[in-house]
């Protein structure tokens, strides 16, 4: 745990990246890219479970496939790395089997809303009691920077080489149509927003949606002539405009153009546990069994 | 140099872990006073790392620490470290992971009687199989409409309140076959159920079943295909899916009911075996089983023999959520809630659920879900025989079509033939050694079943040529005429 810095000459054997108690530090250093975002989500992540004050042994994680699936393998919570798209069906079990748990998925935009699109839009329209972290970057990383439905128009990708013609998809927009509870967009260049956000999700009963933008430099920045990671974030910060509640219709994002970000939805809507368990318990009377998880 | 030096300049300080830093800069770039900067040297990946290069400017913000996607620095502020530094280093995080109420030993329980509806009733193979999923503690199901098997679903949807538990109809197949996973590692037995096509769709997941050694119970009312095919008729065309319709290597239990009472008590049976070799158990109706009405009786819950989880009790500094021994293959199981923070992953993994991408770690991982399988054929393999022993004809048959053989082997035997018959209950594991003891005896082993000819290259394989194997392939849509079957073994008999 001796952090020792060379130009500070500093030592203290309590000190630990506020990071690592979170992390199964056996795993690190991981696999992620040089100036790849997906890490700096996690630091966010953490910061918000501190802050939450909330049991750790009471919340788990599920990713489906792809660079920010790994977060699940990293994170030491009670962990699942499922298969590619569904990592919302599986984490909607986990939540019902037992909903004293906090569910978190944690997965990339290719994995939740291109394979996974299906189950995102029927999670977020029966209001599952899930908080759902999408790290968009644009591409399909671990497949080496396909055109996925987010990759802005114009936008190189392996399997648009001469740039992409097919119009993406506006996430919050999606999210919002569908019925979710909180849905918010922040950039890793929006750190603490980022970390407030997660907060307000691991708060908050019923589906929340944060998107977090984040480079992919290995496939997406360099291919578009974009530089580096550190590159994407100085231009998150030159374009990024806060528009809390903005109408989702606007949120739409262009190659080059203006990023919204903020907190487009915070609204209250019975989960769909809760609607069940109040209609059941309406209509089948002193018959029915409130599920609360049982002894499981 | 400690803690208390006067070489304390700015607000705080930072802390950073030159080998693991990647050069990435957003450190340095968004430190708000800009203190940081680059060093001259390289670590041992290659990378400048970060120094602060102007300690009076740093406030210990710790923004570089939100930054760094490496985990590799972070700031603290001086009033903090002291507060911290008095109040000496910090608690364990962790905290022991909750016992679970469970006998430590996987010795059948009875039947939960919430879920047992004892009695004796008229009801078909679909609501028979429901029953007996409930009867063996399933608390969760999820599944996507299709026929045949829709009225599975159904029946749990109307009962599963006054039970307590979750019915949840998903979007696909593909959801509902994760979903019950999931539950699973939530802590409750799952059903999945579903025909055809939809049967197609889940293929993906018993592979991750079979891989996290996720136990559950898959039910495939079996109609005729491929594809759309004939929805409401019934096949026995999906047996070889069953076993092999996933990607890669891996073992599952197979298990074909032919009547009403059968969904019942074999369903108990399944989700039984299902926890003891933590692996996907396929339940393979067909659409006449599933549609057919008999009497059906439901024991006392006291009679029902239900076998828990295999619920680890280890401390958590020992508990590695696949290690396994040599006497004992399969791993103790916990769930998400319990304090252990396990791992569960799709991808190739050592004993402690961690990925591990090597041709070893994959040897041994498959070798293990193979083995506890194959090395346990004998235990887990369910034939009923019939005047097998000494016979030379056996007509070998299974679910739907096994009634009709063995009408046909009655009026057989009455003509004076030596003919047995052999069902298979569980048909994977395949009962290999069992048919090549009776090929001692028998010079043909007869194989009708409504497809055009799976399990009967299962019987020639086992054999290798020491009897004459028939089959009597059927393409569905109706089940074979006890005819045909007579005349196959009037005709080899003669
Ligand atoms: C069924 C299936 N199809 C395809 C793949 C291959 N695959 C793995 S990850 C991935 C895309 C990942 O993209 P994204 O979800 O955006 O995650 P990122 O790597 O960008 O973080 C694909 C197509 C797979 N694992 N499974
Ligand atoms: S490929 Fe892209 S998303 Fe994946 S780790 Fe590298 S930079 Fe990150
Ligand atoms: S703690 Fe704050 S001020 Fe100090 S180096 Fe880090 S970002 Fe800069
Ligand atoms: S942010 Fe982290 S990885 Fe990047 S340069 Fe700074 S210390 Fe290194
Ligand atoms: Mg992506």
């Amino acid at each position: 745990m001796t952090e020792n810095t060379p130009g500070t000459l500093l030592r203290d054997i309590d000190s630990i990246n506020p990071v690592m108690p979170y992390l199964r530090q056996e795993r690190i250093p991981h696999i992620w890219c040089p100036s790849c975002g997906i890490g700096t989500t996690v630091n966010c992540f953490t910061r918000a479970l501190t802050e939450s004050g909330m049991n750790l042994d009471e919340i788990a994680i599920v990713s489906g496939i792809g660079c920010t699936g790994r977060v699940a393998g990293y994170l030491n919570l009670d962990s699942f790395h499922t298969t590619h798209g569904r990592a919302i069906p599986f984490a909607t079990g986990l939540k019902l089997a037992n909903p004293r748990l906090k569910v978190v998925v944690y997965s990339g935009d290719g994995d939740l809303t291109a394979i996974g699109g299906n189950h995102f839009v029927h999670a977020a329209r029966r209001n599952m009691d899930l908080m759902v972290i999408c790290v968009n970057n644009f591409t399909y990383g671990m497949t080496g920077g396909q055109v996925a439905p987010t990759t802005p128009l114009g936008a190189k990708q392996t399997t648009m080489p001469f740039g992409n013609y097919e119009a993406p998809f506006n996430l919050p927009f999606l999210a919002d149509a569908c019925g979710a509870s909180y849905v918010a967009r922040w950039t890793v260049f929006h750190v603490r927003q980022l970390a407030k956000a997660m907060l307000e999700g691991l708060k908050k009963r019923g589906f929340v949606f944060i998107e977090a933008l984040s480079p992919c430099p290995t496939l997406y920045q360099r291919r578009n002539k974009r530089g580096d990671g550190v590159d994407e974030l100085k231009f998150y910060k030159q374009n990024s405009v806060v528009k809390n509640g903005a109408d989702t219709k606007e949120l739409g994002l262009t190659f080059n153009g203006p990023i919204a970000v903020g907190k487009f939805v915070d609204r209250e809507r019975p989960t769909w546990l809760d609607a069940m368990n109040e209609h059941l318990g309406k209509v089948l009377g002193a018959e029915y069994l409130p599920w609360e998880g049982g002894n499981g | 140099m400690n803690l208390t030096s006067p070489e304390r300049q700015g607000k705080g300080t930072v802390f950073v872990r030159p080998e693991i830093c990647k050069g990435c800069s957003f450190c340095i770039d968004f430190c708000p006073t800009h203190c940081l900067e680059f060093t001259k040297d390289f670590n041992a990946k290659g990378y400048h790392f970060p120094i602060l290069a102007r300690p009076a400017d740093c406030s210990g913000c710790d923004l570089c620490g939100l930054y760094c996607p490496d985990f590799a620095i972070y700031g603290e502020r001086w009033k903090d470290i002291d507060a911290r530094q008095a109040k000496g280093p910090p608690a364990a995080t962790a905290s022991a992971p909750k016992p679970i109420a469970a006998p430590r030993v996987q010795d059948p329980e009875p039947a939960d009687p919430k879920g047992v509806l004892t009695g004796i009733h008229f009801m078909d193979g679909d609501h028979a199989a429901c029953e007996g999923a409930l009867a063996a503690g399933c608390r969760f199901a999820a599944g996507y409409p299709i026929t045949p098997s829709t009225e599975v679903v159904e029946r749990f949807a109307a009962r599963i309140p006054m039970v307590g538990g979750v019915f949840i109809q998903m979007e696909d197949e593909l959801a509902s076959s994760i979903a019950v996973q999931g539950a699973v590692w939530g802590g409750q037995k799952s059903l999945s159920v579903t025909s055809g096509p939809g049967f197609s769709l889940m293929m993906e997941h018993i592979g991750l079943a079979a891989i996290t050694e996720t136990p559950g119970v898959w039910v495939d009312v079996q109609r005729g295909g491929p594809s759309t095919g004939l929805p409401t008729l019934p096949g026995q065309a999906d047996m070889m899916q069953a076993k092999w319709g996933s990607h890669g290597d891996y073992e599952i239990i197979a298990i074909v009911p032919n009547s009403p009472q059968e969904c019942f008590d074999l369903m108990v049976k399944a989700f039984n075996l299902s926890e003891i070799y933590r692996c996907p158990v396929m339940f393979m109706m067909d659409e006449v089983v599933g549609h057919m009405v008999e009497r059906v009786v439901i024991p006392p819950a006291s009679e029902i023999k239900v076998v828990p989880r295999k619920w680890t009790h280890k401390p958590k500094d020992e508990y590695r959520a696949y290690a396994t021994s040599k006497d004992d293959p399969v791993p103790e199981m916990t769930k998400a809630g319990a304090g252990y923070r396990i791992h569960v992953t799709g991808l190739t993994h050592d004993e402690r659920g961690y990925p591990a991408m090597n041709a070893v770690a994959q040897d041994k991982l498959v070798r293990r879900l193979i083995g506890k399988i194959r090395d346990n054929a004998d235990k887990i393999m369910d034939v009923r025989e019939d005047g097998v022993e000494g016979a030379e004809i056996v007509v070998v048959s299974y679910g739907i079509t096994s009634r009709i053989a063995m009408s046909a082997v009655e009026e057989a035997r009455k003509r004076g033939v030596r003919v047995g018959h052999l069902r298979l209950v569980v048909a994977w594991p395949f009962p290999a050694k069992r048919m090549r003891e009776l090929a001692k005896t028998a010079k043909v082993f007869i194989m009708p079943e409504l497809n055009m000819g799976q399990m009967v290259l299962e019987i020639e394989r086992a054999v290798a040529g020491a009897a004459r194997v028939v089959s009597l392939p059927h393409a569905g849509g109706s089940v074979h005429e006890p005819e045909t079957i007579l005349a196959a073994i009037l005709e080899v008999g003669r």
